[in-house]
């Protein structure tokens, strides 16, 4: 860009805005009088010297104060230890902070200097000698005469990626067809798995649910599971138990026989991104995820009518076993929770069908 | 009575009467239904409900509880549910709204529990508990965990995980727990008042509830060390607080020191 082409500039100079110079030059107080500066001199080093005081006084409550002691303040009530910590630690920190703004404001060296600008890039005398430099060592090196020497050693150096790149490949099962439908797309619950309420784990009979009453469950085989493949399992198979009107509900042709006498089962795994869901509204029947929202009808076979979830919540078809207990009648119809690539979403209920 | 004489003889004759009048009158009584003093408190009782709740709650639930098109009908759902809509102050509403909120109660325990007696006497439901039902008293350390998991897995999905209270769409929320008393939370699980689903006592029986209230109590009592709550909302409300006051404030200070000048003039 040429200079001819700014708006301002300064004529003398060819500059884009006239040299505005150094501006006067005012004397602080703590130059201008003794007094004033051997005070700010003594305040300085009397907040530093304050410093390891509180220092010490932070060890000592450290030490010196039950943890169980609790100070009333009558609105809030706090630990005694962190109070004090608070005091001690905080104010020294600020006094610190306070003694460095006071010395350099009042009483570093206050001149005032210029300092130019420069190019940035290096003079053209040493861009050429680092130039020859690297050419002498591109000619030292040997691989402008013997030229296989710089693909050998690229290809060895590449090549060696290749174990990393399988142990970092096998760290998981392989995502295929027949892993996905054995894991991601496959429940505990089976025909006859009874239907057991969650941290009680009692069986539980349709007499037992009122209208409007809601039950978190997990299938009984649950039981026998232990550390990661318990996780795993209870994960994936966690249910909810809803009870409602029949006849204030939306049943599909298809799924009349899931239910036994309003009593609906749907994974609580949110189809969205996978949160545990189990806000139900007993008046509206619809089911809400507290994590982004979505929000089910289960009166409507579990289709979504507000927010990100793109897909109805399964329903698990159930009945009655012959003790009298609900029982699953079989694995879920559609892999439950969030949805990812492969996934074969043809079979996932959307409203209105029948 | 030979062995009476003349002068004796005429004192037994009315005692005998006497003796036997006292027979009868208690062989009558046996035989007779009876209307012990209890039962007749009772039904005054009703009455006296019955009467409040023509001037109170007839106007939306109508005249009979049979419910109008502004709420539900009340037949069937039980003294406890009186019990816990009134004894919270959320009935009678002040008006219609998303949610009908908690408010001081306007009436004394015996006129609620009037009201509580006559709308149970139109229709079975679940009773007012007895203290030993909700009492948390006896429970182990390790009963009390275990009424946390309970909590964790049942009614922290609304209420949070100490019973904060939570949001729900549409301008309703699940309240905090903090000022529910004991019998009100156990009253609100049997009868599952406004969007709250029921948990019946067959799914979680009352010594799981005596664990789940106790766990809210211990949860409840115990100090705050960290001092100031900020409605204990999470990072939203810490952070509005560090943006707000605290990088606010040093804003200020920044201001304040630059502003204060050194020089001499």
């Amino acid at each position: 860009m040429s200079k001819a082409d700014l708006p301002v500039k300064d004529p003398d100079l060819g500059q884009p805005v006239p040299n505005p110079g150094l501006e006067e030059h005012i004397e602080r107080w703590t130059d201008a009088n003794q007094a004033a500066g051997n005070r700010t001199y003594a305040a300085v080093v009397g907040m530093l010297a304050a410093v390891p005081i509180l220092a010490i006084s932070f060890v000592v409550i450290y030490f010196a104060v039950p943890k169980e002691l609790i100070i009333d303040f009558g609105l809030l009530k706090a630990s005694a230890q962190n109070v004090g910590f608070g005091l001690t630690g905080g104010l020294a920190a600020m006094l610190i902070g306070l003694a460095a703004i006071q010395w350099s404001r009042a009483l570093m060296g206050d001149v005032e200097s210029v300092e130019y600008r420069h190019r940035a890039a290096s003079s053209e005398a040493d861009r050429a000698a680092v130039a020859q430099q690297f050419r002498e060592g591109v000619e030292q090196s040997a691989v402008g005469r013997r030229k296989l020497l710089l693909g050998a050693m690229g290809g060895a150096v590449g090549i060696s990626l290749v174990p990393a790149v399988v142990l970092l490949a096998d760290m998981g099962p392989w995502p295929t067809k027949r892993m996905r439908e054995e894991t991601i797309e496959k429940t505990i619950w089976a025909e006859g798995v009874a239907i057991l309420n969650d941290e009680t784990w009692r069986k539980i009979k349709p007499s037992d649910l009122e209208i409007g009453q809601l039950v978190n469950a997990e299938p009984e085989t649950l039981r026998k599971l232990h550390g990661a493949d318990y996780q795993r399992e209870k994960a994936k198979a966690a249910l909810i138990l809803v009870r409602m009107d029949p006849a204030s509900i939306k049943i599909p042709e298809s799924r009349k026989d899931w239910q036994v006498g309003g009593i609906l089962a749907y994974s609580k795994i949110c189809t969205h991104v996978g949160c545990p869901i189990s806000l139900w509204e007993r008046q509206t029947h619809h089911l809400l995820c507290p994590c982004h929202q979505s929000t089910f009808d289960l009166a409507d076979s579990g289709v979504v009518v507000f927010g990100p979830a793109g897909r109805s919540l399964p329903q698990l078809p159930i009945k009655v076993n012959q003790e009298g207990y609900l029982v699953a009648q079989g694995d879920f119809t559609v892999p439950v929770g969030p949805s990812y690539f492969e996934r074969d979403s043809s079979k996932d209920f959307r409203k209105g069908d029948q | 009575m030979k062995y009476l004489s003349k002068r004796h003889r005429a004192v037994a004759r009315p005692l005998l009467l006497l003796l036997a009048l006292v027979a009868i009158g208690l062989g009558y009584s046996m035989v007779v239904p009876q209307y012990s003093s209890a039962e007749s408190e009772k039904s005054q009782q009703v009455e006296e409900g019955r009467a409040l709740y023509t001037v109170t709650c007839a106007s939306c639930h109508g005249l009979n509880a049979e419910g109008t098109s502004q709420a539900p009908s009340l037949i069937g759902v039980g003294a406890a549910s009186v019990d816990f809509q009134m004894g919270t102050g959320r009935m009678p509403a002040a008006r219609p709204e998303a949610q009908i909120p908690a408010r001081p109660v306007i009436y004394t325990q015996t006129q609620i529990e009037a009201v509580a007696a006559y709308v149970a006497s139109l229709g079975s439901g679940v009773a007012i508990p007895a203290p030993a039902q909700y009492s948390t008293e006896g429970l182990s350390a390790e009963q009390i965990a275990a009424g946390g998991a309970k909590f964790r897995a049942n009614c922290s999905a609304c209420h949070g995980i100490i019973g904060g209270g939570g949001a729900l769409p549409n301008g309703k929320y699940a309240p905090s727990l903090y000022k529910t008393s004991d019998v009100h939370v156990w009253e609100a699980m049997r009868t599952g008042p406004q969007q709250m689903p029921v948990f019946s006592k067959e799914v979680l029986n009352d010594q799981d509830a005596r664990e789940i209230i106790g766990f809210l109590n211990q949860a409840h009592q115990q100090a705050n060390y960290g001092g100031l709550g900020i409605g204990m909302a999470g990072p939203v409300s810490e952070g509005f607080w560090a943006f707000i006051i605290g990088i606010g404030g040093l804003a200020l200070i920044a201001t304040w020191i630059a502003k204060k000048g050194a020089r001499a003039r």
